[in-house]
């Protein structure tokens, strides 16, 4: 207990108050990259969740069942082990040998955009269905193609009704990506157990990293509800 | 495919269902207890009471599980006073340090679905219950929480659900649950892909145990809305 508390986690020298918010700012690039494919995967999902055709609806189902009924943590190992050995096998046969992993924050990205994508795919597919189907009706009616329904009816509404789950979603990708941190990316929570390990103040460290979360999550939420009035506002109901 | 593998690797993973279902279990029953006293806080009629509840439910909901748990196994041999007290014999376990992290946490999601379910029992009825002359204990034993079950019911196998998911951290610190029993295996044999496969299937079964009993449960409790 040589060093105060406030030393350690400032922007001195011995301060890694600079690392800690580096680590933070990967934390929050992670988790947007996440949450972007997730909301590509959910918007496929969806779709076919929606389809017509049995088989599709079958995959769809397939898709969310698996991937919100397995703990996070092994779809990240599962990606963190078999991407590596995937690629190395690919690389072996393209006549490069030797061993090659992915950058583990590509990995990460792909396991908790997947995870997200699923419960993303809920999400869209519970927005459609709120939709009234008049709408849909008269946009054909007003002789749009299917692209140009999407793009002005059923996108815009769904994305609205989708919106207070979507802030859910967000959050839990936000904290999700702390599980990157057991496959050696170095964002906050590596970043704070690097820390805790030089200077023996795990309690200090890990509790600075739960309060960088916090202030995360806590301003993309107002972020989130400010929209979702905004929205509410001007579609009056 | 290559089954003798896969059957013994499901036999190994299989050894660790007792403890997944342990964490789960006790969890499950001591972040009730607590949910249910923080949803009493937050009902409350003291305004820094609710507050409580809700920095509590904030702190919890806001934070990474992974920080919790590492914040109780790393971080709790920090304070002297812990380290002083009864218990201490437990904290120094990785296994108590998991139940009481995943107690905490689940405790705050819990708590908001109790506030909610309680909320949605309709103010007629209590309205009606009071006119009757019932009140207190007898109001909520008869009218409020039967209701409330019905209503929370669902919601809480959601969260049973989830905090089965998440008792696969606790293999980061060092316990061999089904997570951590496939971890080890998968460091011995570099097999990772079978491997996860079978310990993703158990936990798939696991959930569609749960899944399925509170499904039955709530179609015993609710035979009024059966159709």
């Amino acid at each position: 207990m040589s060093t105060p508390a406030f030393t350690l986690i400032g922007f001195g020298p011995e301060g890694w108050g600079k690392l800690l918010l580096l680590a933070a700012g990967l934390t929050l690039v992670a988790a947007v990259c996440s949450f972007a494919l997730g909301s590509l995967l959910g918007a496929a999902g969806a779709a076919l969740k929606l389809a017509s055709s049995r088989s599709l609806r079958g995959i769809g189902t397939f898709y969310t069942t698996v991937f919100r009924g397995i703990p996070e943590i092994l779809v990240v190992y599962l990606f963190y082990f078999g991407g590596s050995l995937a690629l190395t096998r690919l690389m072996h046969l393209a006549g490069f040998p030797g061993f090659f992993s992915l950058p583990s924050f590509i990995i990460g990205v792909v396991a908790i955009g997947l995870v997200s994508g699923a419960y993303q795919t809920e999400a869209y597919r519970s927005a459609y269905l709120r939709l009234e189907r008049g709408q849909i009706e008269a946009g054909k009616a007003c002789g749009m193609s299917s692209f140009v329904l999407l793009w002005r009816v059923i996108a815009p509404q769904t994305l609205r009704f989708a919106l207070p789950a979507l802030g859910n979603i967000w959050q839990s990708v936000l904290k999700e990506t702390a599980l990157l941190s057991i496959i050696g990316l170095v964002e906050l929570l590596r970043q704070s157990t690097i820390a805790s390990g030089a200077t023996r103040q795990p309690l200090l460290f890990y509790g600075v990293a739960a309060l960088l979360y916090l202030v995360m999550g806590q301003i993309t939420a107002l972020g989130i509800r400010t929209v979702e009035k905004r929205l509410a506002r001007c579609w009056g109901r | 495919m290559d089954w003798p593998f896969l059957f013994a690797t499901a036999k190994t993973l299989l050894t660790g269902v007792p403890l997944t279902l342990r964490l789960a279990a006790t969890s499950l029953c001591a972040g009730f207890a607590l949910a249910v006293g923080i949803a009493a806080l937050a009902g409350s009629r003291f305004a820094p009471a609710r507050w409580l509840a809700a920095l509590y439910v904030m702190l919890f909901q806001g934070t990474p599980l992974l920080v919790q748990i590492f914040i109780v196994y790393y971080g709790f041999g920090q304070i002297d006073f812990l380290r002083a007290s009864f218990a201490w014999p437990f904290l120094q376990q990785a296994y108590w340090c998991a139940i009481l992290a995943l107690s905490l946490n689940t405790s705050a999601y819990g708590a908001e679905i109790i506030r909610g379910a309680v909320a949605a029992v309709p103010p007629r009825e209590i309205e009606a219950a009071r006119a009757m002359g019932m009140s207190g204990l007898l109001l909520r034993r008869r009218i409020i929480w039967p209701q409330a079950l019905q209503y929370g019911l669902a919601n809480y196998g959601n969260e049973a659900i989830l905090l089965l998911k998440a008792t696969s951290l606790a293999s980061v610190i060092t316990l061999m649950d089904v997570t951590g029993l496939a971890y080890r295996l998968v460091s011995k044999t570099y097999r990772s892909e079978e491997i996860f496969t079978v310990a993703g299937l158990i936990y798939l079964a696991l959930t569609f145990v749960i899944a399925t009993g509170v499904h039955l449960l709530e179609r015993r409790l609710t035979p009024c809305r059966r159709v």
